[in-house]
């Protein structure tokens, strides 16, 4: 009889069980998210971004894919958000036009769904619905991860993926025979590219799953009673699955971000000049319409191919390099040539056949080609490009560049260049404007103009220092250069041109780059530019991230001493350090018993406490160790995902501990009771902690000296 | 193992043979591998043997016999010892050949042909290594790239002044002992590289360079022996090592890496020998073999810490032997206990206590005062010869007019520093920076000063006692030590430490209250032995020196903050070092010597330090771990240019795309082994036994060749075209491993695979002959020039010669 009633009630009680962590977790997450209405933390970051979305202006954003950003502009794109905000400054008050409310609310929804996907993960992982419930508790009254979903922040709809991930996966293994299974597969494929789309530490899950497929594969292949082509049919679906689907999403949002952004902004500059044209405004509007082939009399700025340290164009000005450098050494005298980041008239040069005098652009032109020995002269001050046997001034090793004035001191004129374009595809190509890659070559030396890197000093207006680099090898972006801007010349005279070269360029022609280049170039400058990484005041090390031994203080108000700090529950980190260990020693135990054929627990229980372990230490492991060996700044939010799965260790440890490990009632019942206690003890830490969690209400000087457990927390106190 | 003599006369594998019943001679079980043979020693007589054989066989028989009407008696097989037998019943249900029936079988004392092959191979191999190795020892005779600080450090050895560098000093001690044997007398200053030797005897530190890189070819051709059983395997291995330019040229100089790789592959050998000797555990030779890897492990720590690779290599052999044994429930739990500790002993705490031992050897040689003095701790200076602080005298007591020097006590910090630079605008304050500075130098001194400027100079000096407030003024550029509320520049959770103000006149910002650790209200503050923290008045914070170190504009130097957090750290602990004031009567101290240990944590500590501060330069092109396997670039040992005489590192090109190949092939190979294993394909005699050596002895070097490669992907510090070297060492062993599998599995004959290895070693001598001249030196024009030497071998446009 039992076993007809037994289903139906179990499964209302379940649903029942669900729906009130998950209406606990909204609550905790979504209320008075609102407040305060002001900038909190990363908000600043992150702002500007979504400002950009909504003004559609193509930005480069090196932290992360641009998913993350896409579902915060979800958010603002729903709440109607016009992008009109400064996002300069922490604890900045939000103008009437910012709709807090709905910036917000998509990681405080995904933060507080994460509640119910730990609760199925556990039930997944084999473990009761007692143990389900604890950890929902646990995760529940977490403080460090209800700041970190109330904000326009990132963690929480990474977590969020990374559990569903994670979750799908287990569906999918343990539903053997249903055709169902596949579906979650495709699941679990979807959310690891969403997880690695929101920040590139969704890679490392990512990888955990791909090494627990692969062991689970290799056990499917391992099954003879499978024929072979069963197998590689199983084999290849995983493959798609989990390889080229998130391969082709990820690859996916490039493509709608580059499709949303289509407008030139303040990024631009980082990019190859070709990208620039690709974008509405900006250099767009300047070389559209340009003289593809650049002909003998053309007047052109010359752009470095490299962006390091800041993209910047081949420039000369009318002072002279100093007779002799502070360290003593001498110089040519001559005039100063370098790489300026900005545009100026003073880019501009002209193309000059050595042959003849002439500085127009014959009809037809006569197009340059790979090979060919070109002038460069200054447009502005009618200087040679030169270069000598004279030391540079910041790279001794190299030539000097120079804009050659004949001071009759018996140092010729060696101002003959061999256009070199890399990137040809025939030896007797055109140079085209912005397309081609080109190497000026010194016809004299054979040395290279190359971009050295170094910044001259005082005298040089701290502009880039430019050589000609004798040992040059190999392939370097520092030594190529291409044209950015281009016209025809059309007049001889000095001063004419110079009023020619100060009016804009002009006429129309459009050209696209394809979508796989402009993502290949993107996604390669995002992975290579490098911020100059300092420390930041609340940036920490991974080793102060176990005992919670920092924090960080993410708004304070302006008047009061209301603030919220990213502090955690400091219970529910030490029993998670506590079940760690208990998990490490009870994992190495039996491993060395069942080694000598003691078998202390079924197979069956064997089997699914390492199922929890891979999922839980793993995931841990895999999101906080890699840390190390970062150089990044770092901050205790990066901790969050690894700490999220070191939580769900618990109620596993617990149970195994409760039914495996104690025998008698008496102990059980002492166990229930220290569980009981220590469910207590995390809700009177989360209710203590929640002034600071939620920012109000504000405490007094006293009380929150009184909260300052730890000595290293820098909590704000506001001096009277 | 070709033991069997069939009826066709040829030699193959028992495996091979029908049969299902295998008589093993107890004298078998005594016998040692050698090559593909076996010795065997100390049997019984030939002739008795083989009459109490006969009778066995026939007993056999006769019980065979019994059971079933149709035995086939093939030949048995005569192998190298005569005695060993197959006895072929075609049932199943005998059981009178026991194995284990305990008789001696007959024995035949002398080895077979096949044993003395490997002994002649083994010389040969010996002999070309030397020839290659010791070929224009001594030219160039001029000091070649890194022979600048080897051989320096050399010489300190035989001066015996202390140095710092951050490798362990087993090779560099290795070096000065080889040059203190043939003559050198330590008095060429290896300044930099292309200076003369002239007259000084520089050939024996080279020449015991090359000695120990002549052995690598050896060793390989030994280890590849042993993992694949396979003499043509093991001839290629080692003619890849003997005939690579790369292997040659940095075996010729004084360098730490011939030492190193010593030590490496001869760790690796004994591993491979120590695992054969698993059937006979606790024997002499088990023993031997054990101690022997120890020994070597902690000779390739001794020389580098790119030793720990390979510890790591021999540390998860040795975790696979004991979870085999613990799986093994034969052996009881006390035997296993045995195994285990033998092997803690062996491979952890013997090698742990020769390298402790060459410390101790370094630091009791090392007892002259010299340039490394700095980074080490006042304690530690004390034992130095000719340092101010050996046998010091000086005041005892700090007093108000005194000139000291400040030393952190974090290991390895530095001295209080300022200089006449400012902090770059943008970085806090723009006022004159304070630094922490390893060296010794005049910039370090500071003047102890009362708050108020009040210093009586003509009185008794009078002693600063704990708790009182006093200024630091900078001796040299005299201004004061100051913090302010500024972020520091790199901590920015501490306060920036300035110098301010001129000839001593400062604000209330330049006051600081001395505190002794430990100390009462009153105490005097003791030179040398007080630890002392300086808290500043105004923002009570503490002087601190973070550790970080400062970018270009502070010249590299190590920041000085003061932190708000005061718990007492080393990092906040500060001793006064020296102490000048002619008013006071200078005292003997004898400071606390630190112990042994101490010594060595402190080292250490220091040459971690130093080599995770190796960081690349900025606009410096830098060696990337993924040009390595491919030989993208190498590195100008000698000359650069047309004129001059130039030796170029680089591997021999035709053998490291070999390896890069094989390497590939292996992989494939594994994978489709592994595959048709976990399918349960099945696998018959011979290609069985390959694929067995394949996954275990290729693995293993598999293993090895990942573990010296990979981690130099993650490593901060600036990296070199020759740290792939020991990577390259296995990739060469897997090579002929691999080569031995790709040509033994296709079907081809023995004629063909023969004809093939002749070739291939015939390329590795061709290659040799055309590159031979990067090793042993070339003049004359570049490679681009035709009319060079080496026209046309610049096959990849990033070479350099």
């Amino acid at each position: 009889m039992q076993c007809v009633k037994l289903p139906i009630s179990v499964r209302v009680e379940i649903n029942l069980l669900l729906m009130a962590v998950t209406g606990l977790a909204l609550v905790t997450r979504l209320y008075g998210i609102h407040f305060p209405r002001a900038v909190v933390f990363d908000e600043v970051y992150y702002g500007q971004f979504l400002s950009l979305y909504m003004k559609q202006v193509f930005f480069i954003d090196e932290s992360g894919p641009p998913f993350g950003h896409m579902v915060l502009a979800l958010g603002a794109y729903l709440g109607g958000f016009d992008g009109n905000f400064v996002w300069n400054r922490i604890g900045a008050e939000y103008t009437s036009n910012v709709p807090v409310w709905s910036l917000r609310v998509i990681p405080a929804f995904a933060g507080s769904f994460c509640i119910p996907l730990a609760y199925l993960l556990v039930v997944e992982l084999g473990y009761s619905h007692f143990s389900a419930l604890g950890a929902c508790m646990l995760l529940l009254m977490e403080n460090s991860l209800i700041v970190q979903s109330r904000f326009m922040l990132l963690e929480s709809v990474l977590i969020f993926f990374l559990l569903l991930a994670v979750l799908s996966y287990l569906h999918f293994h343990k539903a053997r025979n249903s055709s169902f299974r596949w579906f979650w597969l495709m699941i679990c494929g979807v959310s690891c590219a969403c997880g690695i789309g929101v920040k590139y530490m969704g890679m490392f899950t990512y990888f955990l799953l791909l090494g627990l497929t692969a062991v689970h594969t290799w056990q499917l292949i391992g099954d003879r009673t499978l024929s072979h082509g069963k197998v590689v049919v199983q084999v290849l679906v995983r493959f798609l699955a989990l390889v080229v689907l998130p391969v082709i999403m990820y690859i996916g949002f490039f493509y709608v971000h580059l499709t949303l952004l289509y407008r030139s902004g303040p990024h631009d500059q980082m990019m190859s000049s070709a990208f620039q044209a690709s974008l509405e405004g900006g250099l767009a509007r300047i070389t559209q319409g340009q003289p593809l082939d650049v002909a003998l009399g053309s007047q052109v700025t010359l752009r470095t191919v490299s962006s390091k340290p800041v993209p910047c164009w081949l420039h000369s000005h009318k002072v002279n390099y100093p007779i002799r450098y502070e360290n003593g050494r001498g110089s040519s005298h001559q005039q100063q040539v370098t790489c300026y980041p900005f545009k100026d008239v003073n880019n501009w040069w002209i193309i000059k056949d050595p042959g003849r005098h002439t500085l127009v652009v014959s009809s037809p032109p006569r197009p340059v080609r790979h090979g060919d020995i070109i002038q460069l002269l200054h447009g502005m001050t009618s200087r040679y490009l030169n270069t000598h046997d004279v030391a540079a001034p910041m790279s001794p090793h190299s030539q000097e560049v120079s804009g050659y004035i004949d001071f009759n001191v018996s140092m010729p004129a060696q101002n003959l260049w061999r256009v070199d374009i890399v990137n040809r595809e025939s030896d007797r190509e055109i140079w085209k404007t912005i397309l081609s890659e080109v190497r000026l070559v010194h016809v004299n030396t054979s040395a290279v103009l190359k971009l050295s890197g170094a910044s001259l000093p005082e005298w040089g207006f701290k502009q880039l220092e430019v050589v000609g680099d004798k040992i040059y090898k190999g392939y370097q972006q520092s030594g190529m250069w291409n044209v950015e801007e281009h016209r025809y010349g059309r007049s001889q005279e000095q001063k004419e041109r110079e009023l020619e070269l100060k009016s804009p360029t002009h006429s129309d022609i459009k050209r696209n780059l394809t979508f796989m280049a402009k993502f290949l170039e993107l996604q390669w400058k995002m992975l290579t530019v490098k911020n100059e990484e300092s420390e930041h005041k609340y940036s920490s090390s991974p080793l102060e991230w176990i005992t919670m031994d920092t924090n960080i203080a993410y708004w304070l108000h302006p008047s009061s001493n209301a603030q919220i700090q990213l502090i955690g529950n400091i219970v529910n980190w030490t029993i998670a350090n506590l079940a760690l260990v208990v998990y490490c020693l009870m994992f190495l135990t039996y491993l060395l018993r069942r080694r000598r054929k003691v078998e202390d627990i079924p197979q069956d229980s064997w089997e699914q406490l390492v199922l929890a372990g891979v999922i839980c230490v793993g995931g841990w492991a895999v999101n906080y160790l890699p840390f190390f060996l970062m150089e990044k700044t770092l901050f205790l939010y990066h901790y969050l995902p690894a700490l999220t799965f070191k939580i769900l260790q618990i109620p596993i440890v617990v149970e195994h501990l409760y039914i495996h490990v104690l025998k008698s009632p008496a102990q059980r019942k002492a166990f229930g009771v220290v569980i009981l206690a220590v469910l207590c003890s995390v809700y009177v830490s989360y209710h203590n902690l929640s002034p600071l969690t939620y920012g109000q209400p504000a405490l007094s000087s006293d009380e929150l000296a009184a909260l300052r457990w730890r000595e290293s927390w820098d909590i704000l106190l506001r001096k009277r | 193992m070709k033991l069997c003599e069939t009826d066709s006369g040829k030699y193959t594998s028992v495996l091979q043979l029908p049969g299902s019943v295998l008589i093993v001679p107890q004298a078998t079980l005594g016998g040692k591998p050698k090559g593909k043979g076996m010795q065997y020693h100390g049997n019984i007589g030939k002739d008795e043997g083989l009459k109490l054989y006969d009778s066995f066989v026939s007993h056999c028989q006769n019980e065979l016999s019994a059971y079933t009407s149709a035995v086939r008696h093939r030949k048995t097989c005569k192998t190298n010892e005569g005695a060993e037998c197959l006895s072929q019943p075609s049932s199943e249900t005998s059981n009178g050949a026991n194995k284990r029936i305990p008789k001696r079988a007959g024995h035949l004392s002398s080895p077979s042909r096949d044993d003395h092959v490997p002994v002649y191979t083994l010389v040969l191999v010996l002999v070309l290594s030397v020839c290659t190795r010791f070929y224009k020892i001594t030219e160039p005779p001029h000091v070649c790239w890194d022979e600048t600080h080897f051989g320096k450090m050399g010489s300190y050895y035989i001066n015996r002044t202390f140095f710092f560098d951050v490798h362990p000093p087993l090779g560099k001690m290795l070096i000065g002992l080889a040059g203190y044997l043939t003559g050198y007398d330590g008095t060429f200053p290896f300044i930099k590289p292309g200076d003369k030797y002239e007259h000084h005897n520089y050939w024996g530190m080279r020449a015991f360079c090359a000695a120990l890189g002549s052995c690598l070819p050896p060793f390989a051709f030994l280890i590849v022996l042993e993992l694949s059983h396979s003499k043509p395997a093991a001839l290629i291995a080692a003619s890849l090592l003997i005939f690579d330019t790369g292997c040659i040229t940095l075996s010729q100089y004084i360098l730490l890496d011939p030492i190193l790789m010593f030590f490496i592959m001869g760790s690796v050998l004994c591993m491979v020998r120590f695992n054969t000797q698993r059937l006979r555990p606790f024997s002499f030779s088990w023993w031997f073999w054990l101690l022997l890897t120890g020994v070597c492990l902690s000779g390739s720590l001794g020389v580098k810490f790119v030793g720990l690779f390979v510890i790591l290599l021999v540390g998860i052999n040795t975790a696979f032997d004991l979870w085999r044994l613990l799986g093994d429930l034969s052996l009881s739990l006390l035997d296993f206990g045995k195994h285990l500790l033998a092997r803690v002993f062996g491979l952890i705490m013997l090698p742990l206590f020769l390298y402790t031992t060459i410390f101790a050897v370094h630091f009791i040689v090392l007892n002259r005062s010299g340039p490394g003095d700095g980074f080490f701790s006042s304690a530690f200076q004390s034992r130095l010869i000719g340092n101010n602080l050996h046998n010091a005298s000086m005041p005892e007591y700090l007093a108000y007019g005194s000139v000291i020097t400040v030393k952190n006590l974090r290991i390895a910090g530095g001295y209080l520093h300022s200089h006449w630079h400012l902090y770059p605008e943008g970085v806090g304050a723009h006022q004159q920076q304070v630094t922490a500075y390893l060296h010794k130098d005049y910039n370090n001194l500071w003047l102890v000063k009362r708050p108020d400027n009040s210093d009586d100079l003509t009185g008794p000096p009078e002693l600063v006692r704990q708790g009182d407030i006093i200024r630091l003024e900078h001796k040299e550029t005299t201004r004061n030590l100051h913090s302010h509320f500024h972020e520091a520049p790199l901590t920015k959770k501490h306060l920036q430490v300035t110098g301010y103000g001129i000839n001593g006149s400062g604000d209330v910002n330049d006051l600081w209250q001395v505190e002794v650790c430990g100390g009462k209200k009153g105490d005097p503050v003791k030179v040398l032995r007080s630890k002392v923290r300086f808290l500043h008045r105004s923002t009570s914070c503490v002087l601190c020196s973070s550790g970080k170190t400062l970018p270009k504009w502070g010249w590299e130097q190590v920041e000085v903050t003061c932190s708000p957090y005061v718990k007492e750290t080393p990092n906040t602990q500060w001793n006064i070092e020296d102490h000048i004031n002619p008013k006071l009567p200078n005292i003997s101290l004898s400071v606390l010597k630190p112990t042994f240990l101490e010594v060595l944590w402190e080292s250490h500590i220091v040459m971690i330090r130093g080599n995770s501060g190796l960081k690349p330069k900025d606009n410096e092109m830098n060696s990337k771990p993924w040009h390595w396997p491919i030989n993208y670039q190498g590195l100008r040992f000698s000359g650069v240019n047309e004129t001059e005489y130039r030796v170029y590192l680089l591997g021999n090109p035709v053998i490291w795309w070999l390896n890069l190949l094989s390497l590939a092939l292996f992989v494939l190979m594994l994978t489709v082994a592994s595959l048709a294993k976990q399918r349960g394909v099945k696998m018959e005699g011979m290609r069985k036994v390959h694929c067995h050596t394949l996954m275990e002895g290729g693995g293993m070097l598999l293993l090895g060749w990942l573990l010296h490669y990979l981690p130099f992907y993650i490593m901060g510090r600036i990296l070199y075209y020759h740290h792939y070297f020991p990577a390259m060492l296995f990739s060469s062993m897997l090579t002929g491993t691999t080569n031995l599998h790709l040509l033994f599995s296709s079907s081809i004959s023995h004629h063909l695979m023969r004809g093939g290895q002749f070739i291939l070693l015939l390329g590795f001598i061709y290659s040799f002959y055309l590159f031979h001249p990067l090793s042993y030196g070339m003049r004359g024009p570049l490679a681009q020039d035709p009319a060079s030497s080496m026209a046309g071998l610049r096959w990849m446009e990033s070479w350099e010669f």
